[in-house]
């Protein structure tokens, strides 16, 4: 972490001494058409001034019933409707979900190339998703060019996604048992480009932001809370993380082989915004590390396990075998039985413990797909941070807590 | 024919050519303003309506004139439909008095030349933050309540050292004429940027914050208070408002180039005299030019940090500028 001197930030404010709550306060709507409200959170303020005396968070306008939908999915159908929770981070949710369902399976044989590209693409989706939140928060700011900025770094990562798997957003690449595809010829090329122009365009980003007098103006202090606060509240990821606790599931639960790579938890002391922020860019180097030494790895080999109980047989062997087309039809047809039982996985998705709950009742079903978003958890300390700041704090809080609403709303 | 009557005939043409002009070039400073936001932003910007996307303007007048002009119903209906016409009509106001540049005979090309330019320019200005608050206040809505309020606040807190600022060239120049101010800087061989550096720097931030361009955009402040004091306003009505801040922007501009980077002086001019219109332009292109870059690269001031530098930073060193212009004057006994 860089000494930088903030003295000068110490005694910026502090207002709730002001509040007087025996006058009228003025209650604002922000939201759910907001500009900053990310998607679809309304925040009822009620205002002494431009004081906020208290905030609520209102959130579910953005409920799409994906838990119930999994329900009604075969369990290899399931993995399209989790990504679409947290939009920004597709694959941590499918990776989440997946390896439940391995686990449920007893399946502990995944072939170490899909390993390896399981941790390369979901840290390219870490350093995306982490790419977005600056990106926003910094035009929540009123910043507009790091909007584009950031957002033009994301489209690098997106064009690789979209050249490996066919879609920019919502991937749907995991598969229980492996990867949907394997990488098609060219991608190592495209991911060297990556990993080589990376670490300068980060570099950049910090340069513009880290040390900037408005932005350290308006984030040094602002919706400070300690470590055992963070605790208390809930919280996960960057933000647990930026009150300088160092918990990171991969480290402390590792998955899909993390504990074999060698990356830091990105932690910070001061607890605030500006902390949180710097976490996040932190954490963008350490996702770039992680897939630099996975594609020193990269294995050969397959990409799935050999088990046709699970995965259909590829194509050509459908169009000669019996037995593939009978699996092939199967599986298409009626999925496969998952044996009775209940896990809790959790991974470390961009806004910190994503978990998920799975019980499987015998059936080609999930019986009960349940989520801990971190966002939802992490959106909740809104109510405890917001009193005694500002409204355009309000805004800068919000950006920092990172909710996805496809995530909070479920 | 009766002089009064062709005093005011030939008054009201100029008045009109102005306007004109005024307008259109407000309406390509928001396509310059957009193209640059965009090249600033690796975009390319506005390039579908017409070569180089220069019917853009056009495509917008034509697209907010359009739109329902909606009034709430809680708002007070006169002042409501009064206050973007007061903005707009202080705006333009000020271009009565502004010289862009010298006839061949030394005479300013400007509708009026009052000696007082500069007063009057600094009223106009005052009376434009009505404009504002009132349309933000009479709007009955909670947002633009917000808006207007910052925006009073704002204005008021960096008028005073706006006017401070300028004061020190009103000494060194001795006359609060414009175009006297911008003859004595071209007589004396030396614009008012290089003595009254700190006044300028000092002009440049409030008149930033004066027509509430970023990093001081704080009433409108889109991603806090959503559109702040025009939250509520739709069509034409938006659009005057919209009119009002560019204007302001080309106004403050031009006064900073009267002020301090000698109008239109400038090389060649004293073979052709014309040339001087030139300068001027250039000159106000290039401040605005300052405004958009300033507001591609910074992010926004916190409501209560901005007030607290107006008072605290800006106010004290404008009054010690001005201290100091005036005792070196008062020593010299002459300005430069």
């Amino acid at each position: 972490m860089s000494a930088l001197d903030l003295s000068g930030f110490a005694d910026q404010k502090d207002l709730t001494a002001e509040i007087d709550d025996t006058r009228d306060a003025l209650v604002l709507s922000m939201g759910p058409q907001h500009p900053s409200t990310h998607g679809v959170l309304r925040v009822m303020l009620r205002l002494d001034g431009e004081t906020v005396i208290s905030a609520d968070p209102e959130i579910g306008f953005l409920h799409t019933g994906i838990e119930k939908q999994a329900e009604n999915l075969f369990w290899q159908q399931a993995v399209t409707v989790v990504d679409r929770a947290d939009y920004l981070a597709p694959l941590s949710n499918s990776l989440c979900y997946v390896l439940a369902a391995e686990r449920l399976l007893g399946i502990d044989n995944i072939p170490p190339r899909a390993q390896v590209l399981r941790v390369m693409f979901t840290e390219l989706t870490r350093i995306a998703s982490h790419l977005v939140q600056l990106g926003t928060h910094a035009m929540d700011l009123g910043a507009q060019s790091i909007f584009m900025y950031a957002f033009e770094m994301r489209e690098r990562i997106l064009e690789i996604m979209e050249f490996v798997t066919g879609a920019r957003m919502h991937q749907s690449w995991f598969r229980i048992g492996g990867l949907a595809i394997d990488v098609p010829k060219g991608f190592l090329a495209k991911i060297d480009d990556f990993i080589g122009r990376f670490p300068e365009r980060l570099s950049d980003m910090r340069a513009i932001l880290e040390k900037n007098v408005i932005i350290m103006d308006r984030l040094v202090g602002v919706g400070k809370m300690s470590a055992q606060e963070a605790i208390e509240w809930g919280m996960t990821g960057p933000i647990l993380r930026a009150s300088g606790v160092p918990y990171d599931v991969r480290k402390a639960y590792p998955y899909s082989g993390y504990e074999t790579y060698d990356f830091d938890i990105c932690t910070h002391t001061f607890g605030d915004s500006y902390a949180r922020f710097v976490v996040r860019l932190d954490e963008m180097y350490q996702a770039w590390r992680i897939i630099k030494q996975a594609r020193e790895k990269f294995p050969n080999g397959p990409v799935t396990i050999d088990d046709r109980k699970i995965l259909a047989p590829p194509k050509t062997e459908i169009q000669h075998s019996m037995e593939a087309l009978i699996h092939h039809f199967k599986l298409v047809s009626s999925g496969f039985n998952v044996p009775e039982g209940h896990v809790y996985q959790a991974v470390e998705s961009p806004r910190g413990e994503l978990g998920m709950y799975v019980t499987s009742a015998g059936g080609n079903k999930p019986w009960r797909v349940r989520w801990r978003p971190p966002s939802f958890y992490n959106l909740q300390a809104l109510k405890k941070l917001a009193p005694g700041n500002l409204v355009a704090d309000v805004v800068a809080i919000i950006g920092s807590l990172d909710p996805v609403f496809g995530e909070v709303d479920r | 024919m009766n002089p009064t009557l062709a005093l005011l005939i030939t008054t009201a043409i100029k008045a009109g050519v102005l306007i004109f002009i005024v307008v259109t070039s407000f309406a390509y400073l928001m396509l310059f303003e957009r193209k640059l936001l965009a090249w600033f932003q690796l975009r390319v910007g506005p390039i579908w309506c017409g070569p180089w996307g220069l019917l853009q303007p056009a495509a917008d007048a034509v697209k907010l004139v359009l739109k329902e002009d909606l009034t709430p119903a809680t708002a007070d209906p006169f002042i409501y439909k009064i206050a973007p016409a007061l903005a707009v009509l202080t705006a333009l106001m000020a271009y009565a008095i502004i010289p862009f540049g010298t006839f061949p005979d030394g005479t300013p090309i400007s509708i009026a030349n009052p000696n007082v330019g500069i007063l009057f320019l600094l009223a106009m200005s005052a009376v434009g933050v009505y404009g504002i608050a009132l349309g933000g206040w009479s709007s009955q809505s909670k947002w633009p309540l917000l808006g207007a309020v910052r925006s009073t606040a704002q204005l008021i807190s960096y008028e005073l050292a706006m006017g401070l600022s300028i004061v020190g060239v009103l000494i060194l120049a001795g006359t609060t004429d414009l175009h006297g101010i911008v003859s004595a800087q071209s007589a004396h061989h030396v614009w008012y940027v290089i003595p009254q550096i700190v006044a300028f720097v000092i002009y440049g931030i409030t008149a930033t914050a004066e027509t509430n361009r970023a990093p001081f955009d704080l009433p409108e402040a889109e991603t806090e208070l959503v559109a702040g004091f025009h939250t509520e306003y739709s069509s034409l009505r938006f659009g005057t408002f919209f009119v009002a801040e560019y204007v302001n922007m080309i106004t403050v501009s031009a006064i900073g180039t009267l002020l301090f980077l000698g109008g239109g002086d400038g090389p060649f001019v004293s073979v052709v005299p014309w040339l001087s219109i030139l300068w001027f332009l250039v000159k106000v292109a290039f401040l605005l030019f300052i405004f958009i870059w300033l507001r591609a690269t910074l992010p926004r001031l916190r409501y209560d940090r901005l007030m607290a530098f107006g008072w605290k930073v800006l106010l004290p060193v404008a009054a010690l500028n001005l201290l100091v212009t005036a005792a070196f004057v008062a020593l010299r006994g002459h300005g430069t």
